[in-house]
């Protein structure tokens, strides 16, 4: 019998919950949890990968539950830029739980309650994560944010130390009130349009007069907003996360804001596509970046360095979707992939550097490029990708923006490349202050280096680092390395695909009709077709690849778009 | 569409309500905020159903219009279920903030602090020397440990910690 590859979509929600369910019912065993959690993670990733393989060559796709047919059910609709996400946050929540493991996280000494929770914890953070990337409608959206979330609380304050339970009072009230903003939307938009849908809705909202839909418009991004962390809705992040256990830091800061920013792309393509917010968003954009960035600057603790930039590269994500050229949603797909795994990544490898010295305070730091080169290794690559340095994935995605930017040659766009060009320079003068601190220079010329550096001669040292970086650490990290590293050398055919993926969203038709069905999606194919053309640029390819090489060639005008061409 | 304007009415005092109790230190406060928030975001979820009307079962000789829009109690519902979840971990939350520092409010930003202290800022409503707070645990003895905690409200106010401090000094000096 032959089955459906797509028809299990379903599952890569359904394995993690049931994991979950499992993993809390041998509470007392530990060891159980822990085969079980990751035998989960795994069938989810292979999962994932075959539904990737799949969409890979044949685009959208979707589900819908028990049969009801959308809009009446649930839809789950996977198409190309939901299913690459997936299969980035298995592989990250992978690592990163192989990480845990070899830490000994879950077995941290204040988690000694009578139940151990990281497990099943964990495993329902990656079923709402999944949930949230494969919701074909908003309350299902919203319910796959309130399932992570709430097991991100539970990661954020485990063990209940005070300064946890501090910072968890702060996320946990700035995470409920952006829920309650977007379930009030919700309710607005059910009022407006009857559907919760987002391909009926898709439909509806454009018939709605101006001023409703700017309003719903607005409230949807503020509510994401304070959820992919953006300036001024991100102050936050840096007081939440760096508390958290490192693996717990580490997919918070790769995963959660992003599921933030792939709503908004959500929003700013299929539901009010068009340009009536781009200038606001690249403004907003624009701060991030520098805000974030100057955050980072002020900063001694890696940990809390690193969340700053998360927030300023936040900023980039938000330049590239405010975007309306393809090229420009491309690299922002890529540089999605691409952050998830360098944020974590640095993330994982803080941690590493907090074992092995101590201390995670770069005023503090020294010499750990001489003591230990593997981990300098594992600091520097990431390190250099997060600052865009080619021939590094960052680079490759930065420079898809910045012509896109360019592509579209307004006073804005120029502003927000310039400013991301700035950004890039102060990211790698970030790190590059990590680097030289921490790594380059001696030990003894720290102010107060970490007890845990203190060592008589270099082969006491060495050896003392096959006690503190355990094998089980290093290698998931490694891991990870190699995956930045392999965005960068399967670029084209990534680029190709985030094009293609891209592209499907500007043109919102296989979304519909995977949804709604062809008949549906006929009646308004032409509005549809004629709303795309006339606001997104440089939609052809099948130019012999001119656009390939040459992408800065359209702009906005509808004039130049015609007579501009060389 | 047709709204129900007292649930209007009591909906738009929740939020009013919430929004200030949202917007106060003490933690229980603003747990009680969120409560009425999300309440108060129940009530519009009901109300975006429109008028009330006939059971959503289907009979014959009746038109779409006449019954009613069962989709956002369904909304409702789950939302319910989320908030009340919600509630419950703040709640989970608080009492342990308690039980470690005896204290119910929301922590001051040590960046914030360092900032202020840095450039010699005064803020009457914050560092004016008042007695911040009357609970009666402030600075008890603690039955299980048997040591004195000083609450935050005391800490924050850092000048005043500092004197009280300094005059348990400056008396035991002076005796010696």
């Amino acid at each position: 019998m032959e089955v459906d590859l797509i028809e299990l979509v379903p599952l890569a929600v359904l394995l993690p919950l049931f994991g979950a369910a499992f993993a809390f019912a041998f509470y007392r065993n530990q060891s159980t949890q822990k085969t079980i959690t990751i035998a989960t993670l795994v069938a989810t990733a292979v999962l994932e990968i075959l539904l990737l393989s799949e969409v890979w060559v044949s685009g959208t796709h979707a589900v819908h539950l028990a049969g009801w047919p959308a809009p009446f059910g649930i839809s789950m609709v996977i198409d190309r830029f939901a299913a690459l996400m997936l299969v980035v946050s298995s592989l990250i929540t992978m690592a990163v739980l192989f990480y845990a493991v070899g830490q000994g996280a879950a077995e941290e000494k204040q988690d000694s309650g009578p139940v151990s929770i990281f497990y099943p914890t964990y495993l329902i953070l990656v079923a709402g994560v999944s949930n949230a990337f494969l919701a074909g409608d908003l309350f299902n959206l919203y319910v796959g944010f309130e399932i992570f979330l709430t097991a991100s609380y539970v990661l954020l304050t485990l063990g209940g130390g005070e300064a946890r339970i501090r910072a968890g009072v702060t996320y946990v009230v700035v995470s409920i009130l952006s829920s309650m903003l977007f379930l009030i939307t919700i309710g607005l938009i059910y009022s407006a349009t009857g559907t919760v849908n987002l391909a009926d809705m898709a439909l509806k909202l454009s018939q709605l007069d101006e001023g409703t839909q700017l309003m719903l418009h607005v409230m949807l991004l503020v509510a994401f907003g304070i959820k992919a962390a953006v300036f001024p809705l991100a102050f936050w992040l840096p007081d939440s996360y760096p508390t958290a256990p490192a693996p717990v830091t580490a997919v918070f800061a790769g995963l959660l804001t992003k599921v933030g920013i792939y709503s908004i792309i959500r929003t700013e393509t299929l539901l009010f596509p068009g340009e009536q917010l781009s200038t606001a968003l690249m403004i907003f954009a624009g701060l991030t970046m520098i805000v974030g960035i100057l955050g980072a600057l002020a900063q001694t603790d890696i940990k809390r360095m690193l969340s700053f930039t998360l927030i300023s590269h936040i900023g980039y994500l938000v330049f590239g979707l405010a975007l309306s050229s393809v090229i420009g949603m491309a690299a922002t797909v890529y540089y999605v992939a691409h952050h998830i795994t360098i944020q974590t990544t640095l993330f994982l490898v803080t941690g590493l550097i907090e074992r092995r010295s101590g201390t995670s305070n770069v005023d503090r730091l020294g010499g750990l490029a001489k003591i230990s080169p593997v981990l300098a290794l594992l600091f520097f690559v990431p390190a250099m990708n997060l600052a865009g340095i080619p021939p590094f994935s960052g680079f490759v995605g930065k420079l898809g923006m910045m012509q896109g930017g360019i592509a579209e040659n307004t006073w804005i766009t120029w502003t927000l490349v310039f400013a991301s060009v700035l950004t890039s320079l102060l990211t790698l003068l970030a790190v590059a202050r990590i680097w030289s601190r921490g790594f380059w220079r001696k030990t003894e010329d720290a102010e107060d280096p970490g007890e845990a550096l203190a060592h008589k001669t270099l082969a006491h040292a060495r050896a003392a680092n096959k006690r503190l970086l355990p094998v089980q650490m290093i290698a998931p990290t490694a891991l990870l390395v190699g995956m930045s590293v392999a965005f960068t050398v399967f670029a084209g055919p990534l680029m190709d695909f985030s094009r293609d993926a891209a592209q499907d969203m500007y043109e919102r038709t296989p979304y519909l009709e995977a949804v709604l069905g062809e008949e549906r999606v006929d009646g308004v194919r032409e509005e549809l077709v004629e709303f795309t053309t006339h606001h997104v640029i440089d939609l052809e390819t099948d130019d012999d690849g001119a656009a390939e090489y040459a992408p800065v060639r359209t702009s906005l005008e509808p004039d130049s778009a015609e007579g501009g061409d060389d | 569409m047709t709204i129900n304007l007292t649930l209007l009415i009591v909906m738009g005092v929740m939020f009013a309500v919430g929004i200030y109790l949202l917007l106060e230190r003490s933690l229980t406060r603003v747990l009680l905020g969120i409560i009425l928030i999300s309440n108060g975001v129940n009530l519009l979820l009901l109300q975006s159903a429109g008028r009330s009307g006939l059971p959503p079962i289907v009979r014959d000789g009746l038109v779409a219009e006449d019954y009613f829009d069962p989709l956002p109690q369904a909304l409702l519902l789950t939302a319910i279920v989320i908030a009340f979840a919600l509630v419950a971990f703040m709640l989970a939350l608080i009492y342990r903030s308690w039980v470690m520092g005896r204290q119910d409010e929301v922590a001051d930003d040590e960046e914030d602090r360092r900032v202020a202290a840095a450039v010699g800022a005064y803020d009457p409503e914050e560092d004016a020397e008042v007695g911040t707070e009357t609970s009666e645990f402030i600075d008890t003895v603690d039955p299980a440990t048997g040591s004195v905690r000083v609450v935050d409200a005391a800490e924050r106010n850092s000048e005043n910690a500092a004197e009280d401090h300094g005059v348990d000094h400056s008396t035991g000096e002076g005796e010696r």
